[in-house]
């Protein structure tokens, strides 16, 4: 368990990182209404704003959503109040996969994932999202 | 040189705690033209009072100083109290040394040198007073109601009905404004028809009210009390006094294909036209931009049908010139445009509509005659979904939103839901809301009467996006309290779109010189005191201009800005404030530099004719400020580069005496 202080120094971090002030949310629900992911997610967009605001953030570190979301921005176009969830769940990734050893794709897991239909491009993103 | 008196007051212990109020008065009497200097305990009180009467008698004083509270409690007691010793009212300086000094010093030392600075400053300053006198103006017994909604109407007839007359200017071809176009009323769910239709006749027929329909404002002069307005008569091809409203022309005409912006374009009418049955005058209008016969001179069609011999085809603008007393902004609203909100897919189908075209839906006079059915195949809805704030509380989408709350939507909503539910019980309704805002005589209730005896499903959440797929509107919201995404298959989507005031309102402030907020909403004289009055002079406010408001709000409103109206127009003479600003002739280079930051349009050009040393003659141009119009903000006096502008009563060499004074 990370002590309170580390705690605190992490969502400092993502707040910072994300640009994002969750004060502005109205807990409207529209980015959770919008996402596509929503099915795939443990924790949805609209959650990531309030437990990221409560300092609840050790679940989302341990969360499989972090890496569901599409990085779509639907709920960063359609948020009434600009509150942009989708940097937040993007700051919440990058601050896990900044850790040591916490690259959650390799290029050596690339060669398996190879396919003719697949856009080349995609891979590339995907890792430059998913690794450091 | 002044002879003057300083009158320094305890306020009980109020200011006597915390200065020495005798050694103030001790040291002021050296001061410059200072023959008399005294404290009491209650300078207010009668007796107070009665001392500085017999100080002015006695020491013959030509002006006085009270160290006391704010001016803002006493200064116009103390005025009156001059006066009736027979020296001008705007002789009298108040060094405010309660909340200035006593009520925010703690240390008495402290507090009785800044009390004697303060005093010392005022002393300064009443050296360089002047006598004052208000001037005087007179009053246009008739006010001008700009907008024919249920606000304008309600204005007109309550001043009207207390011996003024009204005359209202309504640029639609009929009086009746959004409400005309509602079914029901919450919460009591009256039709809308059945209590607006009788207050439109009742302005119809009532002596003192005139109706300038199909008309708009075109200029505004003056100033209040004696306001000169303009008002564009637009054609409408048919004389309005001749014309019996038999609508035999609206049945005959053939060009048919016109919407019909009364229905919202849910349907068409002809290019001759009266909006609606009830409508006030009753009188036919000509559509120019659709007239076959005003287009390419063949038809003629409705000039043959008609017995009374109405139709003028060469009928022009008429101009009209008249004098007002007050005038009344009644401009109201307009739903905004959902053609930005993609994601609700409005553009892309029929049956994605506005909470207003509902409202026609529903009503018997609308486009499907009261029937609820889709506007796409004419099908009866089976599942409806609600959308509660589309473009409300939208900080974020400055471009295509509002960022406050439209107030009205939680309401009509529920009634919508209701009325639906109850006419059809085989109908699913869902209301998607953030928060239920209903703060009003019996709106809670209402509410709740919608959920549990109409079985309303009312989900806290937002709608994301709505996709037409096969003839249903897939719907993908989130369901907050149950921590889901719901995915419904709708008939209908109905949208409670923002409210914004109308196109006209930003023009017309412009005219009035009346200020506006950033969202195109009339600003208050005061948002709590006086929420009717603009802070331009002689104009009022009535209805959703102001604010987003409801039709029992906008009624009262509508009856407070009326009082306000009548309040002016029931005095024969204005008196102005003498405390305005002057221009000195001879040092304005007429830069226009103070007509540009003056917010009350008080300041007018004029070519004047000088004479020069030499006994030639100049002309020149130079500012003149109009005192009835000019409000003393001192705006001007700061922009002039010449020095030639003034505030009578705050001049700039009493200020600078006063800063001397202070900095000694």
């Amino acid at each position: 368990m990370a002590t309170e202080k580390q705690n605190e120094m992490r969502r400092e971090q993502i707040l910072r990182s994300s640009g994002v002030n969750p004060r502005k949310c109205m807990k409207c629900g529209k980015c959770s209404g919008t996402c596509p992911a929503y099915d795939e997610m443990e924790w949805h967009p609209h959650q990531f704003v309030q437990m990221v605001a409560d300092g609840d953030i050790e679940p989302l570190l341990k969360s499989d959503s972090i890496y569901k979301c599409l990085t779509c921005f639907a709920c960063v176009d359609r948020c009434p109040r600009g509150v942009e969830p989708a940097k937040l769940v993007e700051a919440v990734r990058l601050s896990v996969i900044r850790e040591q050893g916490a690259n959650h794709m390799k290029p050596d897991d690339i060669p398996a994932m190879l396919d003719e239909d697949l856009p080349q491009q995609l891979l590339v993103s995907a890792l430059r999202k998913y690794a450091k | 040189m002044q002879r003057i008196g300083v009158f320094v007051c305890h306020c009980g212990t109020n200011i006597a705690g915390t200065v020495d109020v005798k050694a103030v008065a001790e040291a002021l009497k050296s001061e410059p033209g200072v023959v008399v200097s005294r404290e009491y305990q209650y300078m207010c009180s009668q007796a107070g009072q009665d001392l500085i009467r017999e100080d002015i008698r006695e020491n013959k004083l030509t002006g006085i100083v009270v160290c006391s509270c704010s001016p803002r409690m006493h200064e116009a007691t103390f005025r009156k109290t001059a006066a009736s010793a027979g020296i001008n009212p705007y002789m009298v300086e108040i060094a405010n040394i309660r909340e200035q000094v006593s009520w925010v010093h703690k240390d008495m030392a402290q507090g009785t040198e800044k009390a004697i600075i303060l005093g010392r400053a005022a002393i300064a300053k009443v050296n360089l007073n002047t006598p004052l006198t208000p001037g005087e103006t007179p009053v246009t017994k008739r006010a001008l109601v700009i907008g024919g909604g249920i606000a304008g109407i309600q204005t007109a007839l309550d001043i009207a009905d207390a011996g003024f007359e009204v005359d209202i200017v309504e640029k639609q071809p009929t009086i009746g404004g959004k409400m005309a176009q509602l079914d029901k009323t919450f919460p009591t769910l009256d039709c809308a028809a059945c209590i607006l239709t009788p207050k439109m006749v009742d302005v119809a027929q009532h002596e003192k009210i005139r109706i300038f329909s199909y008309s708009e404002v075109e200029s505004i002069g003056g100033f209040v009390g004696n306001f000169e307005v303009t008002i564009r008569k637009k054609a409408r091809y048919v004389k309005e006094e001749i014309c019996t409203g038999c609508g035999l022309c609206t049945e005959m005409c053939p060009q048919k294909k016109v919407p019909n912006e009364f229905n919202l374009g849910m349907d068409n009418r002809r290019a001759v036209y009266i909006p609606f049955a009830q409508a006030v005058p009753k009188v036919a209008t000509i559509d120019a931009d659709y007239c076959t016969m005003l287009k390419s001179g063949k038809c003629g069609v409705c000039s043959k049908v008609c017995t009374a011999g109405a139709i003028d085809y060469k009928q022009k603008d008429e101009l009209i010139s008249e004098k007002y007393g007050a005038i009344v902004a009644a401009t109201g609203f307009n739903p905004i445009s959902m053609d930005k909100f993609d994601e609700f897919a409005y553009s892309q189908s029929k049956d994605v509509i506005t909470s207003l075209e509902y409202e026609r839906l529903m009503n018997a006079a609308g486009p499907t005659g009261g029937k609820l059915l889709r506007p796409s195949d004419g099908e009866h809805p089976h599942t409806i979904v609600f959308v509660q704030c589309v473009g409300s509380r939208c900080e974020a989408c400055a471009e295509k939103g509002k960022e406050y709350c439209s107030k009205i939507c939680c309401m009509y909503t529920a009634k919508h839901a209701m009325l639906t539910r109850d006419k059809y019980p085989d109908t699913d309704v869902y209301v998607f809301y953030i928060d239920v805002r209903t703060p009003g005589k019996n709106f809670d209730e209402f509410y709740r009467r919608a959920v549990e005896e109409y079985g309303v499903h009312y989900i806290k959440g937002m709608v994301g996006k709505v996709v037409p797929e096969g003839g249903k509107l897939k719907v993908q919201a989130s369901d907050m309290l149950a921590n889901k995404q719901l995915h419904i298959d709708a008939d209908l989507v109905v949208l409670a779109a923002a409210i914004e005031p109308d196109k006209s309102a930003r023009p017309l402030a412009t005219m009035l010189t009346a200020s506006m907020d950033t969202n195109d909403f009339f600003t208050e004289a005061h948002p709590k005191l006086r929420p009717v009055e603009s802070p331009t002079a002689g104009v009022f406010l009535s209805g959703a201009c102001q604010g987003p408001k409801d039709i029992p709000e906008t009624v009262s409103q509508a009856g407070a800005a009326a009082a306000k109206v009548i309040g002016l127009l029931a005095k024969d003479k204005l008196t102005g404030n003498p405390c305005v600003a002057s221009s000195d002739e001879l040092m304005c280079n007429g830069c226009s530099s103070c007509e540009k930051v003056c917010p009350y349009g008080a300041i007018t050009y004029i070519d004047k004719e000088f004479r020069m040393p030499d006994r030639s003659t100049r002309i020149r141009r130079v500012a003149q400020v109009n005192p009835a119009v000019c409000q003393g903000c001192g705006c001007c006096t700061v922009a002039c580069p010449s020095g030639a502008m003034n505030l009578r009563g705050f001049a700039n060499d009493q200020i600078m005496a006063e800063v001397d004074a202070i900095c000694k």
